[in-house]
């Protein structure tokens, strides 16, 4: 549907604020280099305070940036006002405009185009069937739900065909289960319309639903980009380990190292065969990330431990063991036909190489 | 690390947007030339005499004993008026906040009252106080026998300008008392304190800034008045008649001018102290809003005292702006009560009235839409925009708030009666329409910034970013989001200017013209003559007009208001 989808490029981008209480600057964003290809679904997820949200303001114009270009379709944008820039925002209030109705909220981008009427009418017609809203157009804003309202949001964003749509945290403000019908809604629109997209939230199982590829912040610097996957399974540091799902992190040192890319790790005491540890040499401290679920508890495994949490949650069995002075959280699924370990029993933490990732 | 890149950024995009600019340009422009420009010129003429920069000017005032006289006069009146507006003020917030009101009656009648001060005339309450208590007066001659009474003086004063002001504390105080979460003052009796205990530990201690900060402002405003001291004040002179007679007795244009520089660092101060130490403490306090209903006090023994000392001064303030028609509909006051309407014909037939309602009207009307649309522009501009310029807009428009009346008449008449800086530049407005109507605007738009600020700040920035981003202009977000969106605002800031516009004086009466007859200006003159009959009779039609506006706006309110797309469905 997008007349032309459009990339985004931040090259060397910061923002300095200045601290209302010290009257210190410091940097809000700091040197963030980011590259979205054109229909790409680009989640900028990271703890409140992170610049997340002041990126894709620099990106909408509201912000300049004090350092480096933003570039949109190839084009630098940094002179730009908002008004003329190629991008469209879903803010996290919705904004609606209160004296309009639903129609005129959609057709108001269209309105300052100087499109023909009937044309416009046209379009509004077909953006508001495509976000499930036929009908509505000439109910009030106040007359609609708060999902309702996201719709009419993201209609008025998509209808002008913007190069680029940008999302502030649209989902925060309705409850857990409209939040998970409403992002597989985004999800489908953004396909169905085919055009680029960045997505603010500080959910992570919002940013892991929805996105192509996931740009963890932390403190203002982009911390780490890749897919899910990759986010999830290879994790750069602790933080992100820790941000997206649960982690259990597991240290010691790196005692063997064969040839390849395989070795063993001392964790507690206890030798553990350890991959993908090219970045380490025998001698160095390591971090064993170890996810809940890729754990499980067993008479006979890796890691000796006692339990000292054991709890039934319906759908998994909840354990926290001691390793050593090491915590282990481990979560086990479907338990109904599995052996349940009580708190005091003596058992093993049981996973392989190809189940902790290597920091 | 420094910021200038994104200086440089939105310097450069402030640019892209030729009308945001010359919006701002001109702006400063108005705000320059007719507040700022004005108050320096004073300052210039009584520092810098032909021989060069002296006191001389100066030292003079201070040699006269009448000027001198004055200040303590004004201080004194102004101290005093300030502390029982802020009582009676307080007292009338306390009973609506926490008392139970046994009948609507009462309730009724404290709108009334908070009312009337804002649609009447300024000096309505001197000629009642006059027309009751003074030596011909209906409660001083014929029910208590008292044939020599005198109400002139600082006693007069006091009455009518605590009776005057007092509304305003009520409702500045309102405000905040409502703020006060009910929770902490059930924690205090929860752990046994007395109601007065927790009155004097709780309830007080919140209000204290609240209560300065109303003591300032009405401490600002009985300096500034102008007209009560005329009318009620006989021999007393407080500063502003003194500037006056200055000029228009003594002819003295350096001296009245010096003397409007020592009121304005008066009030200069009073509204510094006010806007940058009260005023932050009196909110940060109360920030909180109030989490529940308060349980309202029904002991009768306070209730009792409380609504009758209230119910009585309300009662009061009420027969006195009653007795305004009445006194225009009396034959002679005093002495004869027939009834006649030679008083209205007399004013239409042979005292201008006509050209008078129509001069004022006409001005008012002119003056009103352009305060009410100057103040939004200002209000978006510093609500929801930022530009390096802002502070400066925002700190004039606000200033204007503590310039007495008198003291800007003096400044526009030593700036413009001989042009800008005395070269003949802009001569041509002196004495025009075109003068009246920037007085009018100027002494408006402080009242109509506030309002507008206040308005803005509940609209949540993302509405108007929205709309930015969709692609619309500046100019188009204010006229298409903004200005919508503070319809209710923008009206009741019109209706504001209107009526402050035509019932202005005190600036008003040092510029106008013999071509001019403004109903104010002649009130004042019949009530100086002692022609109460008169005088009462062009308060009443105005007070009619004001009313009939005011009235006028929440009509318009109400069918095209905002509410009722910002209330919940």
């Amino acid at each position: 549907m997008a007349k032309e989808k459009k990339g985004v490029r931040l090259e060397h981008v910061s923002k300095i604020y200045q601290d209302p209480k010290t009257k210190k600057d410091f940097y809000a964003v700091h040197d963030a280099n980011i590259d979205i290809a054109p229909g790409e679904f680009v989640t900028l997820l990271g703890p409140s305070g992170c610049g997340k949200t002041t990126i894709l303001r620099m990106i909408a114009g509201f912000e300049s940036p004090d350092e480096g270009e933003i570039f949109l379709g190839g084009e630098p944008i940094n002179e730009l006002t908002p008004n003329k820039r190629d991008t469209a925002m879903v803010f996290q209030s919705y904004a609606l405009l209160p004296h309009y109705n639903i129609f005129d909220n959609v057709a108001y981008g269209l309105k300052l185009r100087k499109m023909p009427k009937e044309q416009i009418a046209e379009k509004v017609h077909a953006i508001l069937a495509l976000v499930g809203l036929e009908g509505m157009e000439d109910r009030m804003t106040n007359q609609l739900s708060g999902g309702q309202q996201q719709r009419v949001a993201l209609a008025r964003a998509l209808v002008i065909e913007p190069g680029v749509l940008l999302f502030d945290e649209p989902l925060s403000n309705l409850d857990a289960k409209l939040r998970v019908d409403m992002r597989n809604e985004i999800r489908r629109i953004q396909q169905a319309a085919g055009i680029t997209a960045i997505y603010v939230t500080h959910d992570q199982s919002e940013a892991m639903a929805l996105s192509d590829n996931i740009i963890v912040m932390k403190k203002g610097v982009v911390d780490q980009i890749g897919d899910p996957h990759t986010v999830y399974y290879h994790p750069v540091d602790e933080f992100v380990a820790d941000f997206i799902g649960e982690s259990n992190f597991l240290r010691g040192k790196l005692t063997e190292k064969e040839s390849g890319h395989a070795g063993v790790a001392t964790i507690e005491g206890c030798p553990v065969e350890v991959a993908d540890i090219e970045h380490l040499s025998v001698g160095d401290d390591c971090v064993l990330v170890l996810r809940p679920e890729a754990a499980k508890l067993a008479d006979e495994g890796v890691l000796p431990c006692k339990v000292t949490l054991s709890r039934f949650m319906g759908n998994y069995q909840n354990y926290q063991v001691m390793v050593g002075d090491t915590l282990v959280k481990i979560t086990d699924f479907n338990p109904k036909n599995h052996k349940i370990y009580e708190v005091g029993d003596e058992a093993f933490v049981s996973f392989t190489a190809s189940d902790v990732h290597v920091l | 690390m420094a910021r200038t890149q994104s200086a440089e950024l939105d310097r450069k995009k402030l640019l892209a947007d030729p009308i945001m600019v010359t919006t701002i340009v001109v702006l400063i422009a108005f705000l320059t030339l007719f507040i700022l420009y004005p108050l320096a010129i004073l300052l210039v003429d009584s520092f810098i005499t032909e021989r060069g920069p002296s006191l001389e000017v100066f030292q003079r005032i201070f040699d006269m004993p009448s000027f001198t006289t004055a200040i303590t006069n004004t201080l004194s009146v102004g101290f005093l008026v300030s502390i029982a507006s802020a009582l009676v003020g307080l007292l009338f917030a306390y009973v609506e906040v926490y008392v139970k009101l046994r009948t609507r009656f009462l309730s009724g009648l404290f709108k009334v009252v908070s009312m009337l001060p804002v649609v009447s005339p300024p000096f309505v309450l001197s000629l009642s106080v006059i027309m009751l208590f003074g030596k011909a007066g209906i409660v001083t001659r014929y029910l208590l026998g008292i044939y020599d009474n005198s109400v002139y003086g600082f006693w007069g004063i006091f009455v009518v300008q605590t009776l005057t002001f007092f509304p305003v504390c009520y409702m500045m105080l309102r405000g905040l008392l409502k703020n006060i979460d009910p929770s902490l003052e059930e924690a205090a009796r929860d752990m046994g304190a007395s109601r007065w205990k927790v009155f004097t530990s709780v309830t007080l201690p919140l209000m204290l800034p609240g209560l300065g900060n109303a003591f300032l402002v009405t401490f600002i405003e009985s300096i500034a008045d102008f007209a009560n001291p005329m009318i009620i004040g006989g021999s007393y002179d407080t500063l502003a008649t003194t500037i006056y007679l200055q000029i228009t007795g003594a002819y003295d244009k350096e001296g009245a001018a010096a003397m409007a520089v020592v009121l304005l660092c008066i009030t200069l101060l009073m509204f510094i102290v006010q806007k940058y130490v009260l005023e932050a403490k009196s909110t940060a306090t109360l920030t909180g809003k109030a989490s529940r209903a308060r349980m309202l006090i029904t002991d009768r023994s306070v209730t009792l005292p409380l609504t009758i000392l209230c119910g009585l001064i309300a009662v009061f303030v009420v027969v006195m702006y009653v007795c305004v028609p009445f006194g225009a509909l009396f034959k002679t006051w005093g002495y004869d009560f027939a009834l006649t309407t030679k008083w209205f014909e007399q004013v239409f037939t042979r005292y201008h009235g006509l050209e008078a309602f129509r001069d004022s009207f006409v001005l008012s009307l002119i003056a009103s839409p352009l305060t009410a649309l100057l103040s939004m522009i200002i209000s978006y501009l510093v609500v929801k925009r930022s530009f390096r310029t802002k502070g400066f807009i925002e700190f004039v428009s606000m200033l204007a708030m503590a310039v007495p009346g008198t003291v800007l008449g003096v400044g526009f008449i030593r700036g413009f009666s001989g042009g800008i800086f005395h070269t003949g530049i802009l001569q041509g407005i002196y004495g025009s329409a075109a003068i009246l109507i920037i007085v009018f605007i100027v002494r408006s738009l402080p009242t109509g910034t506030r309002s507008g600020i206040s308005a803005l700040r509940q609209i949540d920035k993302s509405i108007e970013e929205s709309a930015y981003d969709m692609g619309a202009d500046s100019f188009t977000v204010f006229r298409t989001v903004t200005l919508p969106l503070i319809k209710d605002s923008f009206l009741s800031g019109l209706v504001t200017a209107f009526v402050r516009s035509i019932t202005a004086i005190s600036a008003i009466i040092l510029l106008v013209t013999p071509q001019f007859f403004l109903i104010t200006v002649q009130i004042n003159e019949f009530a100086e003559k002692g022609s109460y009959g008169i005088a009462c009779a062009f308060a009443t039609i105005l007070i009619v007009i004001t009313y009939g506006s005011v009235l006028l706006m929440n009509l318009a309110i109400k069918h095209f208001g905002t509410s009722k797309y910002t209330e919940e469905a």
